[in-house]
């Protein structure tokens, strides 16, 4: 073995919370060699996050290091106190934080923050520190960086913000750089291009870097080697190319199962988890349309005149411009773009919850457009188009409990019924989905992120609904989660034949689930068709750009480009 | 149950400073509540013979000018003085947290006149305004439990138009409108009870400001009359006799007042470490 750059070894680390001492560090031990990249893959409560922040010394206070060492530059950095530690932070060894938004200080010109950290540890002339800066935005390829220089935060978008952090993190040449999941809130496209820059830039500097990430796929394409992380312990330690080959351990390969791209049908997906119903025979949509949207427009008022005392013309942003969209009975329709694109808003207007400008929405034939949202959830088609949000925390009531959660539609959407028949379809929904009785008495915080999103699925399938608007049901979920409520959506459509409309940003997420597939551009379908030809055979050039950013696993890579 | 006791004696470790409030609180509710019952003399009786003594043995906290016993009425003032600002703080809450709702779930014309409604009642100097209140509505009890709600009741729509703003985009309201919940019962089944911790919050900060206005609306005369035992006609008696050097007959009632004061921030401080999710492990 060769010089080792930071090792750390036994590292056990504790947190106290109100439910006592809660390990979350159980002796972990990796190597990091000069100019390696590393990176660390686990799911949410892994300890990935943990020991990037104590072996900054980051931790926060209800956290204790209650054993091992961090050996960087023949120091432990886990006897230093802040004040040496002060000093290598930033200069020998700095971090990228994952919301790049959060991490930039708001009210200030972002050069400015850059010139601060050079100043901290590298004090020289304004003119010299200035050109550093400039110099540091030239290197993360930002274009014009006098006048980005001057910009704030909120001027620039969230990619040009991690590029931003990445460049402050580098000014003063670290020997050690931690990058903490820096790309989950960003588009796959800005992904790939932060990504690529941050492997440049580290490469060139032969800066030892940890990338730490939930994506697997991710961490195949940019790292060295991979040190897979679970329930605060090391359960393996690879280079790439050998753990994809040979996974050893059982939870290295049930991640590697759960992983869409990974597979090439929803059966293969994790095959431990959760059974899926055969495909129906016929599985060809057969009958009148459940859903038909024809020309449907929004558009948001981008910034309001000033003058109140006379109208004005306001800018306007175009969300969602003319779109044409059928769903027949247990058909499941995909509709796929970047944030932004509209899609959010085209599910919103189809569950009604928002009006649309222009265009027709017509549900079993009937047009739904030009009933008001509030009164709408009045009438009988309510309970016809029900709707699963994006973040399953968030799209409970804090205060209900989950039988309530699943009971209230049905109270409000079905005709009144005893207590005995609404508990029975609530029962009847919550094992539809798999959750189990006991935890019908149990509050939202009381469950785990699987659970709640069964929960949110449960609710709206309880009034048995013609249409499920899917709004990105999974993108808040582990790899391994979300894996068991793909199946559990795709068995429910398979039995009790609703139709399903899927919108993600996750070309390889919707490609296993749906039969069509749309891709949405800045409020514009640019490509639609089955779901193999989008995917396969993809005609436009944005849906080309969306599937080259995709991260891929190593073997699937070799298997699709020649 | 078990599991809740267990919570909060978590909380209260690392907030000692709660557990201090609230036995402050427990020593107030029972002044209010058994007070009557318990002093050793009648707080409005008159004894000119023993009249301007020195705290002792007899007189924990000496006589007044009229020989009633300083101890008995700072503990029957107690009752009053809770008892409106308790009343005050509850009415301003309960008007205060739905019209706040309303704006800050409906926004449009609503928010805006509401807004600005309360705007030009902070732009007044609130203790003037309590009094030409009291003034306006007449010199009773009751106008000064509607004054005292008046002046807070900026802080509650305020708090509960922001609480619901943050809300009201949020996942499970999108879904309880999916769900066929109207607004109304949007309002009152998944709002109101969602903020209604921050308000709690605010009304234990606001309890302490309540007594405070109420001491000192009686304080200037207005509201409550002599001889009822009540802490701030109890300061203002006394005041005229610190000079002569009878300091005990205003610091007495004054330290009263100052307890409730400290205790109800206190609790309110307290209470918002409990309840601000972002202090929670």
């Amino acid at each position: 073995m060769s010089e080792t750059l930071l090792s750390v070894r036994h590292l056990s680390v504790e947190f106290r919370t109100r439910h006592g001492i809660v390990p979350a560090l159980r002796g972990i031990s990796f190597d990091l060699a000069p100019g390696e990249m590393l990176g660390i893959v686990g799911e949410s409560g892994s300890g990935k996050s943990v020991t990037a922040y104590s072996v900054m010394g980051l931790l926060e206070a209800s956290a204790r290091v209650t054993g091992g060492q961090a050996l960087f530059g023949g120091r432990d950095l886990l006897r230093l106190g802040q004040g040496a530690l002060n000093q290598l932070r930033g200069a020998e060894m700095s971090i990228v934080f994952q919301n790049p938004r959060t991490a930039l200080n708001p009210i200030r010109p972002v050069g400015a923050q850059i010139a601060d950290v050079i100043a901290r540890h590298d004090p020289a002339p304004a003119a010299i520190i200035e050109a550093r800066v400039l110099e540091a935005l030239r290197q993360m390829r930002i274009a014009e960086p006098e006048r980005r220089a001057s910009a704030y935060p909120f001027e620039l978008s969230g990619g040009m913000c991690q590029r931003i952090g990445i460049a402050m993190a580098l000014a003063c040449s670290p020997k050690l750089l931690i990058a903490d999941e820096p790309t989950t809130g960003l588009d796959v496209t800005t992904q790939a291009a932060v990504m690529d820059l941050f492997r440049d830039a580290v490469r060139a500097r032969g800066v030892g870097s940890i990338l730490i990430t939930h994506d697997l796929a991710l961490a195949s394409e940019y790292c060295d080697r991979i040190v897979v992380m679970q329930t605060g312990q090391v359960v393996e330690d690879a280079p790439v190319a050998e753990l994809f080959a040979r996974p050893r351990h059982a939870y290295t390969q049930k991640l590697l199962r759960s992983t869409p791209s990974s597979v090439d049908s929803i059966e293969a997906l994790a095959p431990d988890e959760e059974p899926v119903a055969p495909a129906p025979v016929a599985a060809r949509p057969s009958g009148p349309p459940v859903l038909e949207v024809r020309g449907l427009c929004k558009s948001y008022v981008h910034s309001r005149s000033r003058a109140f005392w006379r109208r004005r013309e306001v800018a306007r942003l175009q969300a969602v411009a003319d779109v044409d969209l059928v769903i027949h009975p247990g058909e499941a329709v995909g509709l796929v773009g970047e944030s932004g694109c509209g899609k959010s808003t085209l599910s919103r207007m189809i569950s009604r919850l928002i009006m649309p400008d222009a265009g027709e929405v017509l549900l079993d034939g009937a047009p739904i457009h030009s009933i008001a949202p509030g009164r709408f959830a009045r009438l009988p088609q309510r309970r016809h188009i029900q709707m699963v949000f994006q973040d399953p925390t968030e799209s409970l009531n804090p205060r209900f409990s989950v039988f309530d959660a699943i009971a209230d539609p049905v109270t409000q959407l079905l005709p009144r019924q005893g207590k005995a028949a609404l508990r029975a379809r609530v029962e009847q929904a919550a094992l539809q989905v798999g959750l189990p009785l006991e935890l019908l008495n149990r509050y939202p915080h009381q469950l785990s992120g699987g659970q709640k999103a069964r929960v949110g699925i449960a609710r709206a399938m309880a009034v048995e609904p013609r249409l499920l608007v899917l709004d990105e049901p999974t993108s808040a979920l582990d790899v391994s989660v979300q894996a068991v409520v793909l199946k559990l959506l795709t068995r429910l459509r398979r039995q009790q034949g609703v139709a399903q409309l899927f919108v993600s940003h996750d070309l390889n997420v919707v490609r296993l689930l749906c039969d069509r597939i749309l891709v949405m551009h800045k409020g514009r379908v640019v490509e639609s068709g089955p779901a193999e030809q989008v995917f396969n055979r993809p005609a436009h050039a944005y849906t080309r750009s969306l599937l080259a950013a995709i991260p891929r696993l190593p073997q699937l890579q070799e298997a699709t480009t020649p | 149950m078990r599991e809740k006791l267990a919570l909060l004696r978590y909380i209260l470790a690392g907030n000692p400073v709660t557990l201090l409030a609230l036995g402050m609180l427990v020593l107030l509710l029972g002044c209010a509540i058994l007070g009557p019952a318990l002093v050793p003399y009648d707080p409005i009786a008159t004894n000119t013979a023993s009249a301007l003594q020195a705290p002792s043995a007899t007189h924990w906290f000496g006589t007044d000018q009229l020989g009633r016993d300083v101890f008995s009425r700072v503990v029957v003032a107690a009752r009053l003085d809770l008892a409106i600002a308790f009343a005050a703080v509850l009415l301003s809450m309960a008007v205060g947290s739905v019209f706040g709702a309303a704006m800050g779930y409906f926004r449009g014309w609503l928010d805006t006149a509401g807004s600005r409604g309360t705007d030009v009642l902070m732009a007044f100097p609130l203790f003037v305004l309590a009094m030409a209140m009291v003034a306006a509505l007449g010199n009773s009890v009751s106008s000064v439990v509607y004054a005292t709600a008046v002046i807070n009741l900026p802080f509650y729509i305020r708090l509960a138009r922001a609480e619901t703003s943050i809300r009201r985009d949020m996942g499970y309201i999108e879904a309880a409108r999916v769900g066929g919940s109207g607004h109304a019962r949007i309002l009152r089944v998944f709002l109101l009870p969602n903020i209604l911790p921050a308000l709690v919050v605010q009304a234990s900060v606001n309890l302490g400001w309540a007594v405070l206005n109420t001491a000192g609306l009686s304080f200037i005369g207005l509201g409550v009359r002599a001889p009822t035992p009540e802490w701030g006609i109890m300061v203002a008696e006394g005041a005229q006799f610190i000079v002569s050097g009878r300091w005990w007959i205003a610091a007495f009632p004054g330290a009263a007042l100052m307890l409730a004061v400290f205790c109800f921030n206190l609790l309110g401080d307290g209470l918002r470490d409990i309840v601000d999710p972002r202090s929670r492990t």
